[in-house]
């Protein structure tokens, strides 16, 4: 596998680009490794590749029973932010918006991160307050965070609805300069390529049928091509944690629900940072192709299915239009859904289980992809010492029964509220 | 667009009702003191990929509360009865 340089792009188009890699191998799975871990997604590969860089666990497969990166590494919209508050999470996301400024530089690929600062609307003087205080805790942990008034919000964001019959009056904001969007399959390829690089074997279609017992204890997996020892097995697959756990016999405090997301006609640029509504669930940003990529809420109903229903669209369509009028008539081009592990209180997982050799790692509802490497570092952490890293301390399984929830938007044991 | 066929008022679509969650959590009599199935009740979920029994409520229309069963991989709906007959 070769480096990626100006000087690779420079020879290759001097040879008529007909000698450029394939960027990861397409291996036969072996009998066995020393960690399997379950899901190429964005979070599986990069605890691969922080396995081996950072423990030095190179006999290592990552198994995916379609292709890396075809889950809900494809189907978010590409934000990324560490405004988070509650201790257990603030410095966890934190740690991953670090790595996520330097990852391009660590996997020689551009994963184009974007820190074009995302803004959180407050839309009443109670959520001023509360903006007020996020900031204050994230600014005492160190994490950048600014409060904007609505004079400064009108000035940045002039394309917003600050008119008197606006229905949700801006009041001000609470903005992080150093959030913003990456491309989300940039970041499944170029950890891919770079576990790879490792010596890690990514094994696609390759679906796990079960696990491989030895008196109570996991020692690999069942899969359609043939079964697979491992010394340890970790978990990286979201919306699908339920039914692999329940394979394993472990009952989780987690529902799978669905997500959609969309995107407009491409326009000339004008949404150039990422904004979050305050009155409704809804975000958006512009592409580099030009499309507002636009989020909303869930379905709000249990669903594997990875599409959803026409209610939502219109739910988030509106809060489209109630915040930035001047979106009314666009069109839109492409429409998806994802199905998320919901946790009872919001926050993920990033744990041992109670079975040895099973590890796991998911119940990111919809905010895995920020958390894209911190994940894949925590969880590597975890598989390579048998503990968790001080900044994945709180992601257990066990919070719930010792009263630790770390309820983020503070909405209780509604997973379709979080 | 889910169609849900409420016993009551017929052939409906989903957004006149609100979702009330996994039919097969049973609270815990009141004075158990065990704190497992408390934590079951509140916090543990089967979370079934296919058929799921879950409670809808129909709140812009005859306003029951119903039970039906539904697949979570193909959304399909099969029975739908009154759920104060069996909660």
């Amino acid at each position: 596998m070769s480096h990626y340089s100006a000087f690779s792009v420079f020879r290759n188009a001097l040879t008529g680009n007909r000698h450029w890699q394939r960027a990861w191998r397409d291996p036969h799975p072996k009998p066995s490794y020393d960690v399997v871990i379950v899901g190429a997604g964005g979070h599986g590969l990069a605890t691969a590749y922080y396995l081996a860089k950072e423990h030095g666990i190179h006999n290592v497969a990552v198994i995916e029973k379609g292709w890396l990166g075809g889950g809900n590494t494809g189907r978010n919209t590409t934000i990324v932010r560490s405004n988070y508050m509650m201790p257990g999470n603030t410095m966890f996301y934190e740690r991953s918006m670090k790595l996520w400024e330097n990852l391009s530089q660590d996997l020689n690929f551009n994963v184009m991160i974007s820190q074009r600062g995302q803004y959180n609307l407050c839309h009443s003087p109670a959520q001023m307050d509360a903006a007020r205080r996020r900031g204050n805790v994230m600014r005492a942990n160190g994490i950048d965070a600014d409060l904007f008034d609505r004079v400064e919000v009108r000035q940045r964001l002039p394309y917003l609805d600050y008119s008197p019959s606006a229905r949700f009056p801006i009041h001000g904001a609470i903005f992080q300069s150093r959030a913003g969007t990456a491309r989300h399959d940039a970041v499944a390829w170029g950890y891919a390529r770079a576990a790879d690089r490792q010596g890690v074997d990514i094994i696609q279609q390759c679906e796990v049928t079960g696990y491989i017992w030895d008196d109570g204890n996991i020692v690999g997996v069942e899969t359609t091509r043939g079964p697979i020892r491992a010394g340890k097995v970790g978990l990286a697959v979201a919306g699908h944690t339920g039914h692999l756990a329940d394979m394993a016999g472990l009952r989780l405090p987690i529902e799978t629900h669905v997500l959609q997301a969309y995107v407009t006609e491409p326009l000339k640029p004008l949404v150039d940072t990422v904004i979050s509504f305050g009155a409704a669930h809804f975000y958006v940003s512009q592409s580099d192709k030009g499309g507002l990529v636009l989020g909303g809420d869930l379905d709000g109903y249990n669903s594997y299915a990875q599409r959803g229903g026409l209610p939502m669209v219109e739910h988030t369509l509106a809060s489209a239009k109630a915040l930035m009028p001047s979106v009314s008539r666009l069109k839109l081009l492409r429409h998806w859904a994802g199905v998320m592990d919901m946790s009872m209180d919001g926050s993920p997982f990033i744990t041992k289980t109670p079975i040895d050799g099973l590890y796991l790692n998911g119940g990111w509802c919809y905010g895995g992809f920020k958390a894209t490497p911190a994940s894949g570092w925590c969880f590597a952490w975890t598989i390579a010492k048998e503990q968790p890293h001080q900044d994945n301390a709180e992601f257990t399984l066990s919070r719930f029964e010792r009263g630790y929830q770390i309820d983020e938007k503070g909405a209780g044991p509604q997973p379709n509220a979080h | 667009m889910i169609r849900i066929n409420c016993p009551v008022c017929g052939s409906r679509d989903e957004n006149e009702f609100t979702y009330g969650g996994d039919a097969n959590v049973v609270r815990p009599a009141m004075d158990e003191a065990e704190t497992g199935p408390w934590l079951d009740y509140v916090f543990m979920r089967d979370n079934p990929r296919g058929p799921h029994r879950e409670y809808w409520h129909h709140v812009m229309g005859c306003r029951q509360w119903l039970m039906l069963e539904r697949d979570t991989l193909t959304h399909e709906i099969g029975d739908c009865i009154l759920a104060r007959g069996v909660a």
